[in-house]
């Protein structure tokens, strides 16, 4: 394999796998409580809540790309906070294009999730309480591991979605090698360049193995915790 | 009194009224479906809030709308058997079992899991899931795990539905049992006038 991918090419890869896990990581928190509240709860602006997680999904990336550089641009509120306080730098970081591709990643996470959610029967949290359980404890013992399928599931597209996220990246991370060229942004640039197509093919290849991987993966993991039944898609 | 129950109920614009005490160790719960019975036990149990209305068990407040009294299920110890069992789908018997004897304080527990495996024979059942398991043996585990979490009275919703005969006169055996051996009231939700005759030392009816 080392002498298929050039070295320069490994590090694109291995810069694609540390966003998209850091992406991924951490969301799942994030993307959990948020899958919960619009599945469980019912309060004022739920409906707000429900239509900003899922923006992402509905613009254009360059305008979500462009809305976190607004916010966490170095003159930018949580930016510029960012920076005073711990010295933390997104814009033309890695950890930008973690940003990037979490926030793309969300919605799905969240849907994924929260559909997982709604199918746990309520009345078995029902039961749990009836049997001396408080609700957090109802939920960590009934809730969570009845929709772990569901994390998986999110976790596996949230991860797809940081591998192939473009848009948002380039806006707000821009295009740095070795910082925030990931694999699709590597790709775009090979384009560029006259006689890149054998790098463009090459990492494409990564590209398909990795995603295939990552649902596979995903797939064992759902059928190791929910049984025979639950399917990631 | 074992239960003293008054409470109002507005649910889908169908209004449930019930008050009635009861002194007996099995008191049966009656009336046409639809009727509420399995709002009524709800309530009791804490999982529905009544509109208005006071519930007592063995002396012991469970829900004063005059009072701002309202226990959550949990501090209830109510031992409700649901009508679907509802057994957790992801443990095993074992963990079905175990799982309100663990969250019962040890002071409070009154029968051992010795016991209640003997007694609803279970013990070949322990390893398996609950999706595996026949319509008695859940309602035979449904009705253990109740037990096991030390609850101070019982609520039984329809035990006997959805069994064939046999079944259904094996769990009507064991509720005798409860009845006649364990010291703990119990409120049945029956439609079967028969199973009622024969358990029920007192019969309230909502209309």
């Amino acid at each position: 394999m080392n002498a298929w991918l050039t070295p320069g090419e490994w590090s694109v890869v291995a810069l694609s796998l540390r966003v998209s896990v850091a992406a991924v990581v951490l969301t799942l928190p994030l993307a959990y409580a948020l899958a919960w509240l619009l599945a469980r709860r019912r309060f004022p602006g739920r409906l707000l809540l429900d239509a900003l997680v899922h923006m992402p999904l509905v613009l254009p990336p360059v305008v979500t790309g462009w809305m976190l550089l607004l916010l966490f641009g170095r003159n930018g509120p949580i930016g510029a906070w960012l920076d005073a306080n711990f010295g933390l730098t997104l814009v033309f970081h890695w950890t930008g294009a973690a940003l990037a591709a979490a926030v793309m990643a969300l919605p799905l996470m969240v849907r994924a999730m929260r559909l997982s959610i709604e199918a746990v029967d309520r009345r078995l949290v029902d039961a749990a309480r009836t049997l001396g359980a408080r609700p957090g404890r109802a939920f960590l013992t009934i809730t969570l591991p009845l929709s772990a399928p569901g994390i998986a599931a999110g976790a596996m597209l949230g991860f797809a979605r940081s591998l192939g996220e473009f848009g948002a990246t380039i806006t707000f991370a821009s295009n740095i090698a070795g910082q925030t060229r990931t694999l699709p942004l590597a790709i775009y640039t090979g384009l560029q360049l006259p006689g890149g197509e054998a790098l463009v093919t090459r990492l494409s290849i990564v590209s398909v193995i990795l995603s295939v991987a990552a649902l596979v993966v995903s797939e064992l993991l759902v059928r190791r915790s929910g049984g025979s039944r639950a399917h990631v898609l | 009194m074992s239960f003293d129950v008054a409470l109002t109920h507005r649910i889908g614009g169908r209004a449930i009224e019930l008050a009635f005490v009861s002194d007996a160790r099995l008191t049966a719960l009656v009336g046409p479906s639809g009727a509420g019975k399995t709002t009524v036990l709800n309530c009791i149990a804490g999982l529905i809030r009544p509109d208005s209305g006071r519930i007592a068990v063995e002396g012991r407040v469970l829900f004063d709308s005059a009072r701002h009294v309202d226990l959550p299920p949990e501090r209830r110890r109510a031992g409700y058997v649901f009508q679907d069992g509802r057994l957790f789908p992801h443990l095993r018997v074992s963990a079905n079992l175990a799982y309100g004897e663990r969250l019962a304080p040890p002071g409070d527990r009154w029968i051992g899991r010795e016991e209640v495996i003997a007694l609803f024979g279970l013990g070949h059942l322990l390893n398996r899931m609950p999706a595996t398991l026949s319509g008695g043996e859940a309602k035979r585990v449904a009705i253990g795990r109740a037990l096991l979490a030390a609850p101070r009275f019982l609520l039984l919703d329809e035990p006997f539905g959805s069994l064939d005969a046999p079944r259904a006169e094996e769990i009507l055996q064991l509720v005798e049992r409860i009845r006649d051996e364990l010291e703990i009231p119990v409120l049945l939700v029956s439609h079967s006038g028969a199973e009622v005759e024969r358990l029920a030392d007192k019969v309230v009816t909502l209309a």
